[in-house]
């Protein structure tokens, strides 16, 4: 018997539990004639918010190690932006659409929340906590638990779509901000997004990035995510989306043992447009291969 | 836009850090314009997590032809890669050169170091011939001259150390050639190099008010137009900008569209 890949998350129908990350994937067109979309699990667009934003000055990214650090900025095309030109192109296809959206304030991550929640074809809503308030001292929402618990109370009041914080990976105990997600009516969790990085070029001894930092992705932080994803398992019921330098089923599996109920392909689609296609039938294999009927039936098999 | 297993049919030295890599592409070859590039997935390339994006040299008959230079881990590695071996390419990527000249018009290259490959296929698909300036730090870095003249076109030298051609900057013989009186026609200029070179082809052009297509040169991590790595700034209205990807809507764009930073904007 073929093994079961789909799943149910937060309420959504998904054919397969492999998604494509945000900013990796752009907003469906930029893959769309190498891989047909509706074969993935879910499509997560790149942040989306209420007004356009031109992001940071170039170099934007530098390949380093196992990894890529990116300092886009969040370039984006807003939220009428996003409705007019993208969202009537991704719903040609058969697949959950999830937004992740970001503001500069808490006012402007409801406001972004409302806009979206008034179009049909938008299955979820991924909340970027990773960038700075600028009301209050820069300091980024998800690394602040005040701050972090107000942001998504605040879309927790203005949208019944499923809302999914993406944790950040530079907090001291992630299962705190696990349980106040899942306090404050989160219906699932992202975890996790690019870890805070930098590199220094020798000979001009300057920022490889405009930004001076950024956030690295790619293999060199899988075993980061995956320890933030077994911590916050233990400390929810909601289901977790693992992320985090997943480039093959194997990779896959490691995050579905430690608690994962879905996860998404990121950097990797850079080097292979199909990876999350891979890996979907590469998890197959697996299962198959430990007579597992279900995808559902390797969440959370760690034995320590 | 495809992605196929092409299969390596020849690799070999071309001198000074050059190589010329010959690829099965059947799919791909047939498709690619002038100035549109392909992106590589480097054979044993450990520890990268991005294609490698390469200007195309020649496309003919299901053959891709790739001249590069090795500058970095990634064209180090490749240069190892055997004929036989499959690689995955990505392509053809991008918007590259207008191939409609407008009467009375001269078309002008203006290539600096491998930056000569890339214009070979426009210089065999314009619909007339032109001259081609080509610059380089030393005689070797002057590549496939030979190859330019046999599809008809003149070509002008200049290397900076003397041992070939004129020495000095490209932009010497280039002015001498439009105070000559540029071969009785307007000159339309399509360039590729480095930024320095494409801004100055691009000022020059301006002061003549005659067009010149620039092939921009960014770093680039998809290729495809997802990521925003590799945006350029492009004139909008009352002297604002817009960002544009040079992988999607360039890398050939024409000067006047591009918004040069200057200096004190840099600080």
């Amino acid at each position: 018997m073929t093994p079961d890949l789909s799943i149910t998350l937060a309420g959504i129908r998904l054919k397969n539990p492999v998604m494509v990350a945000s900013g990796t994937f752009g907003y469906g067109p930029e893959y769309a004639d190498l891989v047909d979309l509706s074969q993935l699990g879910a499509m997560v667009v790149k942040g989306i918010s209420l007004e356009p934003w031109r992001g940071n000055q170039t170099p934007r990214t530098v390949e380093v190690a196992s990894g890529l650090i990116n300092a886009i900025g969040l370039q984006n095309p807003g939220a009428e932006g996003f409705l007019q030109t993208y969202l009537p192109f991704l719903r040609q296809f058969d697949v959950p659409v999830i937004v992740n959206i970001w503001g500069r304030t808490v006012e402007e991550y409801a406001a972004v929340a409302a806009r979206l929640s008034a179009a049909e074809g938008i299955a979820a809503l991924e909340l970027n906590v990773s960038c700075p308030n600028i009301k209050e001292g820069s300091k980024s929402f998800g690394s602040n638990a005040d701050m972090f618990k107000r942001v998504i109370a605040a879309t927790r009041a203005v949208t019944k779509l499923p809302l999914i914080p993406k944790l950040a990976p530079d907090v001291f105990r992630v299962a705190e901000f696990a349980r106040q997600a899942e306090a404050e009516g989160a219906d699932a969790l992202a975890i996790t997004n690019s870890v805070p990085a930098m590199a220094v070029d020798l000979e001009t001894r300057r920022p490889k990035l405009a930004n001076i930092t950024g956030g690295l992705s790619g293999p060199a932080i899988k075993p980061i995510a995956v320890r933030l994803v077994w911590e916050a398992a233990k400390a929810v019921k909601i289901p977790i989306i693992g992320m985090g330098g997943i480039y093959t089923a194997a990779d896959a599996a490691e995050f579905f043992i430690v608690g994962a109920s879905a996860v998404a392909v990121g950097t990797a689609n850079f080097m292979e447009p199909a990876a999350a296609l891979q890996v979907a039938a590469g998890l197959r294999d697996y299962l198959a291969r430990h007579q597992l009927g279900s995808i559902r039936d390797l969440v959370g098999t760690l034995t320590c | 836009m495809q992605l196929e297993t092409a299969t390596i049919l020849e690799h070999r030295d071309y001198g000074a850090g050059y190589r010329l890599l010959r690829l099965a592409a059947p799919q791909i070859a047939p498709q690619v314009q002038p100035g549109q590039f392909v992106h590589l997935r480097v054979p044993r390339l450990e520890g990268c997590v991005l294609r490698r994006p390469f200007s195309v040299y020649k496309a003919a008959d299901g053959v891709l032809e790739v001249l590069y230079k090795a500058i970095g881990r990634g064209t180090a590695v490749l240069g190892a890669a055997l004929a036989g071996e499959k690689i995955s390419a990505l392509g053809p990527l991008g918007h590259g050169f207008p191939l409609d000249l407008p009467a009375g018009r001269v078309p002008v290259l203006v290539a600096g170091g491998y930056g000569m490959a890339a214009l070979y296929l426009l210089a065999k698909r314009l619909p007339l011939t032109g001259v081609v300036f080509v610059g380089g730090r030393s005689a070797p870095d002057i590549l496939c001259v030979e190859e330019f003249e046999k599809l008809g076109w003149k070509v002008r030298i200049a290397t900076e150390d003397g041992s070939r051609g004129v020495c000095g900057l490209v932009t010497g013989p280039l002015e001498a050639w439009l105070a000559e009186g540029r071969g009785q026609g307007m000159p339309e200029f399509f360039a590729c190099g480095p930024n320095g070179l494409l801004e100055v082809v691009g000022q020059r052009a301006l002061a003549g008010d005659w067009r010149a297509w620039l092939s921009v040169d960014r770093h680039m991590c998809c290729g495809v137009g997802a990521c925003l790595t590799c945006v350029v700034k492009l004139k909008d209205s009352d002297g604002a900008w817009v960002w544009a990807r040079s992988c999607k809507e360039g890398p050939v764009f024409e000067c006047r569209q591009i918004h040069w930073d200057r200096a004190e904007e840099e600080a």
